[in-house]
Parts: C-alpha cells; sequence; structure tokens
C-alpha cells in the first residue's frame, strides 16, 4: 500500500442490467487518489466516469446498476466490503460528493442552513443550534454574503452559482478526507465556472482535502488537477501527471481531446487552425467490441487492436497507457 | 404570503355565490312541486288552497325574489322552515353534522393513515412481492364500490360474530361504540385510501429519482430519513390536492354507507330530503356541503403554502 494514498481503487467493475443488455459501465478499473492531490478522471459523456463517482459513494441505483468486483479502499479500509450502515457513517463525513445539477441537487422545501446542519447533524455529536452555526460558517467559508440570513433561505431564493457554494458547504461541512466533485462547474455560466473552481482550489489547499474531479472540460483539468485519469468507455485508458498528459498525450483518444480544444492562437486568426474532431461516436457500452474500444475511430488502429484489448503500460515515467500504439501521432 | 391567502379567499367567497345559484335554480328545475305534494297528499281541491300553501311556504314569488330571501336568510342564520317537519331547518340539521362529521374525518383519517405509509412502502420497495401486493388492493379498493363492500362487510360481521355494527340501541362496550365508527368509516374510506396509496407511490417514484435524493444518500442519511424527510415532504403535494377533492367524492360515499349502516346522518336525511322536495333544508345541506368542499380546498391551499417554500414565497 502506497503510504500517501488515501483512496485506493482496484480493479473496480460495475454494470447495469438493462432490458437492452448488460452494460459494463465501468470496466477494471484502478487508480490512486493521494492524500492533498486534485485527481482529475476525464472523459466524454457515458465512458463511465459518473457511475466511476457514484459507485465509490456506493450510491449505484441498484437494481438495475451493481458493483460486481474491485475495492476501494479508503485509508486501507475496502469500502465495498463493510456494511450499509458503516458506509452511510462514510458518507458526507470521511467522502463527501458534489452534484453536476446545483439547481436539482438541493431540496426545494427546505432551507439551505437546514441542509447542510443536516450533514453535521448525522456525522457530529452537536446540539441543533451547534450544526446551525457550523452551517452559518460553512456558509462564510464558501464565500456567500449575508451567511446568517441566506441560511434561512430555500434554494429556489439562490442562483446556480450560489447554489452550487451551498453543495460545497455542505459536502465539507464535516471536514471529509476526500471529496468527488462530479462536473462541479458543468452547469453553471462561464465565468461561475471560474470562480466555483478556484473556491474548491482555496478550499482544498485550506482544508487539506483530497479532490477527484470527474469532468469532461480539458481546460478546467489544466487549471486544477496535479494529476489525470483518461476514460474512454468504461476504461482507464490513459493515466500521467497533467504536464505530462498535455506534452506528450500518448494515447490516440487522448490527443484526438487535446486537438479538439481550440487555442486562442487559432480564435484569434494569428494562426490558420482547424479543430481537429475524433470521427464517430463512442460505442454503445452494452455492446463493446472485442478488442480496443477506441479502434473503430481510431487512425492507428490494425487487426491486433479490433481483436485484443490492449494492456496498461507504464511507458514514461508516472505515465501508463492502453494501446497498442502509443506514443505521439504519426 | 398575505397576497396569496387574500386571492385564495376571494375566490372561495366567489365559488360559494356560484354555488348558491347552481344549487337554488336546479332545485327549481327539478320536476315536481311541493305545493303539489303537500296540495295532493292533504287531499286538497280548493285552488284558493293551493295559493294559500304556496304563499305559505314563499313559492308565490318569483325565483329571483325567492333567491334573495334565501340568501339573506342564509348570511342571518335563518334557514328556513322545513316543508315536512315545520320544525326550524337549522334544528333539523344541526344534530345530525357531529354524528355525519365524526364518520367523514374517522374516513379520512384512516385513508390518509393507510393510503400515505403504503404508498411510500410500495414506491420504495418498486415491483417488489410487497408492492405487487399492495397495488392489487388498492385496485380492488378503487374497483368496489362502498355500498357493495357496506354490505359484504356487513354480512361478512353477522357470519363471523352474529352481531351487526349497526346503530340499533346506544353502544354498551366501548369496542362496540368505536366498532360502531370505524367500520363504516372503513368502509367508506377504503376507496380513498386506495386512491391516496396510488397517487402516493406516484409522486414517491417521481421524486425518489430527484437530484436531491441522491445528495440526500450522499450526505449519509438512513432509508428512513431520505423516504420521509426528504421525499415524503416532496411527494406529499399532489396527494394532498387529491385528499381535499376526496373529501368532496366521500360525501357521495357516506350517503350509501349511512343508509347501509341505519346511521342517523346529514347524507341519509338529505336523500330523504330531496325525496320530499322539502327545498329549505335540500338547499342549506348542499350549501353546507359546498361549504365545506370549499373551505377543504382552501385548507388545502394553505398547507401548500405551508409545505412548499415556492409557495409561501411567490416564486
Amino acid at each position: 500500500m502506497n503510504a500517501d494514498a488515501i483512496l485506493e481503487v482496484e480493479g473496480l467493475s460495475t454494470v447495469f442490467f438493462t432490458p437492452s443488455g448488460l452494460v459494463r459501465a465501468v470496466q477494471d478499473l484502478s487508480f490512486t487518489l493521494r492524500r492533498g492531490e486534485v485527481l482529475a478522471v476525464v472523459g466524454e459523456s457515458g465512458c463511465g466516469k459518473s457511475i466511476t463517482a457514484l459507485s465509490l459513494m456506493r450510491l449505484v441505483p441498484t437494481p438495475p446498476g451493481r458493483i460486481v468486483s474491485g475495492t476501494v479502499k479508503l485509508e486501507g479500509r475496502d469500502l465495498l466490503a463493510i456494511s450499509e450502515a458503516e458506509m452511510r457513517d462514510v458518507r458526507g463525513n470521511a467522502m463527501s460528493m458534489i452534484f453536476q445539477e446545483p439547481m436539482t441537487s438541493l431540496n426545494p422545501v427546505l432551507t439551505i442552513g437546514a441542509q447542510i446542519a443536516e450533514t453535521v447533524r448525522l456525522h457530529r455529536r452537536v446540539t441543533r443550534a451547534q450544526a446551525w452555526d457550523r452551517a452559518v460558517e460553512m456558509l462564510r467559508l464558501v464565500r456567500i454574503p449575508e451567511p446568517a440570513q441566506r441560511a434561512r433561505e430555500y434554494p429556489h431564493q439562490l442562483s446556480g452559482g450560489m447554489r452550487q457554494r451551498a453543495m460545497i458547504a455542505i459536502a465539507l461541512a464535516c471536514d471529509p478526507q476526500v471529496l468527488i466533485a462530479d462536473e462541479p462547474t458543468t452547469a453553471l455560466d462561464v465565468t461561475i465556472q471560474a470562480q466555483i473552481l478556484d473556491l474548491i482550489l482555496q478550499l482544498q489547499q485550506q482544508t487539506g482535502t483530497s479532490v477527484l474531479l470527474i469532468t469532461h472540460d480539458l481546460g478546467v483539468v489544466a487549471e486544477t488537477a496535479q494529476r489525470v485519469v483518461v476514460m474512454y468507455a468504461g476504461r482507464k485508458i490513459e493515466e500521467a501527471t497533467v504536464e505530462d498528459l498535455f506534452e506528450f498525450p500518448l494515447h490516440p483518444y487522448t490527443h484526438g481531446l487535446l486537438g479538439s480544444i481550440p487555442h486562442l492562437a487559432a480564435i484569434s486568426g494569428a494562426v490558420a487552425e482547424r479543430l481537429q474532431e475524433i470521427p464517430g461516436m463512442v460505442p454503445a457500452l452494452s455492446n463493446l467490441p472485442p478488442g480496443c474500444a477506441f479502434a473503430a475511430r481510431c487512425d492507428r488502429a490494425d487487426d491486433r487492436c479490433r481483436a485484443d484489448v490492449p494492456p496498461l503500460v507504464e511507458l514514461r515515467p508516472d505515465h501508463i497507457v492502453a494501446c497498442w500504439h502509443a506514443g505521439a501521432a504519426s | 404570503m398575505t397576497g396569496y391567502l387574500l386571492r385564495r379567499l376571494g375566490l372561495m367567497l366567489l365559488t360559494l355565490f356560484g354555488i348558491s345559484i347552481i344549487i337554488f335554480v336546479l332545485l327549481r328545475l327539478v320536476p315536481g312541486n311541493m305545493v303539489d305534494i303537500l296540495f295532493d297528499s292533504a287531499g286538497l281541491v280548493d285552488p284558493a288552497e293551493k295559493a294559500r300553501i304556496a304563499a305559505e311556504l314563499g313559492l308565490d314569488k318569483s325565483i329571483p325574489e325567492q333567491y334573495l330571501v334565501w340568501i339573506n336568510g342564509l348570511l342571518h342564520g335563518d334557514l328556513g322552515i322545513s316543508y315536512v317537519s315545520e320544525k326550524s331547518a337549522l334544528k333539523e340539521i344541526l344534530p345530525r353534522i357531529p354524528v355525519t362529521a365524526r364518520l367523514a374525518l374517522s374516513a379520512i383519517v384512516f385513508a390518509v393513515l393507510v393510503g400515505v405509509p403504503f404508498g411510500v412502502i410500495s414506491a420504495v420497495k418498486q415491483n417488489s412481492a410487497i408492492d405487487y401486493g399492495l397495488r392489487v388492493v388498492s385496485l380492488a379498493g378503487l374497483s368496489m364500490p362502498s355500498f357493495w363492500l357496506g354490505l359484504v362487510v356487513l354480512m361478512g360481521f353477522a357470519a363471523l360474530t352474529g352481531t351487526l355494527p349497526v346503530y340499533t340501541e346506544p353502544p354498551k362496550t366501548t369496542l362496540e361504540a368505536f366498532l360502531l365508527v370505524a367500520v363504516p368509516a372503513m368502509t367508506v374510506g377504503f376507496r380513498s385510501s386506495a386512491l391516496i396509496m396510488r397517487l402516493t407511490r406516484s409522486a414517491m417514484l417521481e421524486v425518489l429519482r430527484q437530484d436531491y435524493v441522491r445528495t440526500a444518500r450522499a450526505k449519509g442519511a438512513g432509508a428512513g430519513r431520505v423516504n420521509f424527510h426528504h421525499a415524503l415532504r416532496n411527494a406529499l403535494l399532489p396527494v394532498i390536492t387529491v385528499i381535499g377533492l376526496e373529501t368532496a367524492f366521500l360525501i357521495g360515499g357516506l350517503i350509501v354507507t349511512e343508509t347501509v349502516f341505519n346511521i342517523p346522518g346529514l347524507a341519509r336525511f338529505l336523500v330523504e330530503s330531496i325525496r320530499n322536495r322539502d327545498y329549505p333544508i335540500v338547499q342549506n345541506l348542499v350549501m353546507l356541503t359546498a361549504f365545506i368542499v370549499v373551505t377543504i380546498n382552501f385548507l388545502v391551499d394553505l398547507l401548500y403554502a405551508a409545505l412548499d417554500p415556492r409557495v409561501r414565497l411567490g416564486a
């Protein structure tokens, strides 16, 4: 076991039993979140990132979903092996989560303060008044103006950005060791996105919480994370430090993702450059091809790619990739 | 909030005014005239006598005039005189109110206490054996008319215990007194409980899929807290509307049940009075019913405001 690891995920597989067949949402996923770092999980919609997050929290809707194998060790304790009651004690306490939709993730009939205080009351032996004070303190921490008054307001009285701040306040109210942020800025205006990311980063540094940041936005990754896991069709296909990934993307899919980010020089017209697109579509998770899931969209693909799933190999220091033809683009 | 209340209150008064006109006109359109009935039954033949009876009952005036007399009396607490018993209509109606009120209230309480929790269980255990069982029971509840159910219950009682839970003489034991209310109340309330259960179930299924329910789980809240504190409070909004509407339907069920169980309540009295064309009783009873239904709807609006801050704060 890695000494500075806080969360170790090993061989995690989550499937969904649907009328159209078995959907392998997450397959044999392993990664390690280190103490105090921000680890980004990147991928397109439907690549299994959100299901990964829900699996870690054991919140996958069951049925139809089920975690079929793997271990999720939080400070050495396997969360997949403990009872539901023990897991309830972990959720919102040692490990908490913020969601993509701030507009719908707060209960419309309860005040903001009550929703934050609830988390505190669930995990700490405090009085109602102490929990409320903590709620107001958290609202101040996430920089909501007039926190004492806002605590008595309802979600519909707050803007989207304010609601996401309130969600962060709920998630951090019990000083979790791990914060899972599932697309925390996707539903927000661009200007608000930057504020929320800044806030998460500042609080992360202030509290020492380790953050698992799930996003489809490589711009967000570049600004916030130290390391990245790239997922495609339920599998990890590449993992590296942010610098190394941006400089030496080894998987053709990562390469394509980076190529699809508009550069300022191109936008301003200084350089004539077309945005690259990745041809084709993500394969249906209920009907994955036998070999590499990306083969159908890949210009490097050959018969081996279509027949066998490539293993993860460390091609550069701290940089692993699953591709038979890994390396810079030809 | 005050604006919301005033709007609701204004709407309530307007509705009552409209209902009073409809009741009055409808009653006058019903074929068969009280004067004729009294006239014939008394064996009279003199047209002058007939005119005297009409004048005595105020039926010689024009319909708008009769309406004004009625409304004016209503506002002053004078409900007129029953044509049949020739007693004050108020004295006929008042003693019957507690009998029916107790039955109706017990029925609704039963319906809610059964419907809401079982609806929640059915939703939380969706597609399980419990869910299927409860759905079959509720479908049966919706399909069985209360008069038929009432008769079956009475026959069952007679066959099993040899006694009937019907009003014959004052109850001797507490159990008897309880059964006298509980059995008819359950008979009337069963249909409502079935409806409330189905609605609670579908509202809960809807709410349980919401993001904020997932948030509650992510906080570490247990199943009970998630289902009742977070989900049910949101799911109750449509259910409360239906509970309000059900009380109106309940009155229909009461008419038959009071007859079947021989309960001297308002609903049975209403049917007798309609048969006798006893206008002062009928129009006041229907007006009372309308007033109750409208008041319950007003209370439902108040409950809405209490439960949903978006209504209360005018989002």
